[in-house]
């Protein structure tokens, strides 16, 4: 039976009518035009599907869309809504991401880490990327950048 | 992609209302708190539910509590509010040990406890920690509460000694006995999101060990003709710990899966039985590796 939620996406209060059975993923996609979190393995192992519910990073493939009523999401889209940040430059001038799947879902995890330590060790940020998936960089020039941002952010 | 299976969703706001609407639909209706196990479940139509009971209404099961000699943690406790309390990293190092390699952030942030309990699974990551420090699972049903100790709850893959019309609200850790140090190490194929392959939860007090594996038995399980060579801490020496390597293959009965092989996983059940006990005995004495160090 379907129902009508309230879901603040991006900063944006809007209600969305869901079934029981919608996965957050699926409600942000196809219903509320959210693009970002991709489809990955849709399983909870990949990653890709990672937004912020109310400040935490989530896995929005194993969270039902009904039980986020009345909560707040950002998705990739809601962080950098002027267009790239500084943490996307940083990915672009390093050439971080080769095809970018994984993208959307390490941006919201390295956003989360920085958002709660602005100066993590190689340990932290490996810790924080630890359940994304990418399977064309070997993470070494995802990590040098989410490190070399926090530094550019500590020197400002 | 989508979830074929259609369920109803309710939300209660009490206990009392939670535990009626698992009890009109016995076997029927499932608890849902993180999700993380369960609507993965749904999606492969390994269970099917008519009804999923949210139970994340229920503010008061959100706690980490001491009372007295007891530490209590309530069933919507994720496993990353373990990771950052600071009752749990003081008084029961070996279950924050375990927390922290749940499998990652995202999913800690949403994961329990209790739901790692109730899912069963022989890899569980709280298994070995809560059957070392004797915890007890508190569940609320029809017939009222009661207590079943970790080493009675296990009883086969994804089986619990839960029954369908009964809640678990509740982990409670006893915190008075001598004082304790633990290790829990973790075997995985990469770090992350992957299973436990093999684990190993080893409790030190000044009376003796207390060791438990996971991932090597169709439940977690302890290993008490282990314990019993291993003696005291401040007896611990190269020969006992060779003896209690080699009872390791009567202690265990892994199998071969997707993850590892038998002989693989016996294999590496000794070197961490080693690595654990001695870390454990260590961190007793006062001495490193800290909590949280990468033993393997």
């Amino acid at each position: 039976m379907k129902r009508s939620i309230e879901i603040t996406l991006n900063g944006e209060k809007r209600a969305v009518e869901v079934e029981p059975n919608d996965t957050l993923l699926e409600v942000l996609r196809e219903k509320m035009g959210a693009k970002g979190p991709k489809v990955g393995c849709d399983r909870g192992d990949c990653g890709t599907c990672n937004v912020l519910l109310d400040g935490m990073s989530v896995r929005s493939c194993l969270i039902l869309a009904i039980e986020t009523d009345g909560s707040e999401i950002v998705s990739i889209e809601g962080l950098c809504p002027d267009g790239p940040g500084p943490l996307q430059d940083v990915f672009v001038k390093n050439n971080a991401f080769q095809c970018g799947f994984c993208a959307p879902g390490i941006t919201v995890s390295a956003m989360e880490l920085l958002n709660n330590n602005p100066e993590p060790t190689r340990e932290d940020v490996v810790e924080a990327i630890s359940g994304n998936l990418c399977r064309c960089t070997g993470y070494t020039p995802i990590i040098d950048s989410i490190l070399e941002v926090s530094k550019k952010e500590k020197s400002r | 992609m989508a979830i074929a299976h259609e369920f109803e969703y309710i939300k209660p706001s009490c206990l009392a209302d939670a535990i009626e609407a698992l009890a009109r639909n016995p076997g029927k209706a499932t608890v849902l708190a993180g999700g993380t196990d369960l609507v993965g479940w749904i999606k492969e139509d390994f269970i099917t539910p008519e009804t999923v009971i949210d139970i994340k209404g229920l503010s008061q099961l959100r706690e980490i509590t001491l009372d007295g000699d007891t530490l209590r943690i309530g069933a919507l406790v994720t496993f990353n509010q373990l990771i950052e309390s600071q009752l749990v990293i003081q008084r029961i190092p070996l279950l924050w040990e375990s927390a922290t390699v749940v499998a990652c952030k995202p999913v800690r942030n949403r994961a329990t406890l209790v739901g790692n309990l109730c899912s069963g699974i022989p890899c569980c990551d709280s298994g070995p920690p809560l059957l070392a420090y004797g915890a007890t699972i508190v569940v609320d049903g029809p017939n009222g509460t009661r207590k079943i100790a970790a080493k009675d709850w296990f009883l086969g893959p994804r089986r619990t000694a839960r029954s369908a019309a009964e809640i678990v609200t509740a982990v409670e850790v006893p915190v008075s006995g001598p004082e304790s140090a633990g290790c829990y190490i973790k075997l995985g194929r990469y770090r992350g999101e992957d299973l436990a392959q093999v684990s190993v939860g080893v409790l030190a007090t000044k009376l003796g060990f207390r060791v438990a594996f996971g991932a090597v038995g169709s439940t977690p399980l302890l290993a008490p003709k282990i314990e019993a060579v291993l003696g005291v801490p401040d007896s611990l020496n190269e020969a006992k710990i060779r003896e209690a390597q080699e009872l390791v293959e009567e202690e265990i009965s892994p199998i071969t899966d997707v993850r590892a092989t038998l002989e693989y996983r016996m294999h590496m059940a000794k070197i961490m039985l080693k690595r654990g006990v001695e870390t454990a005995a260590k961190r007793l004495s006062g001495r490193c590796p800290a909590y949280g160090t990468r033993l393997i």
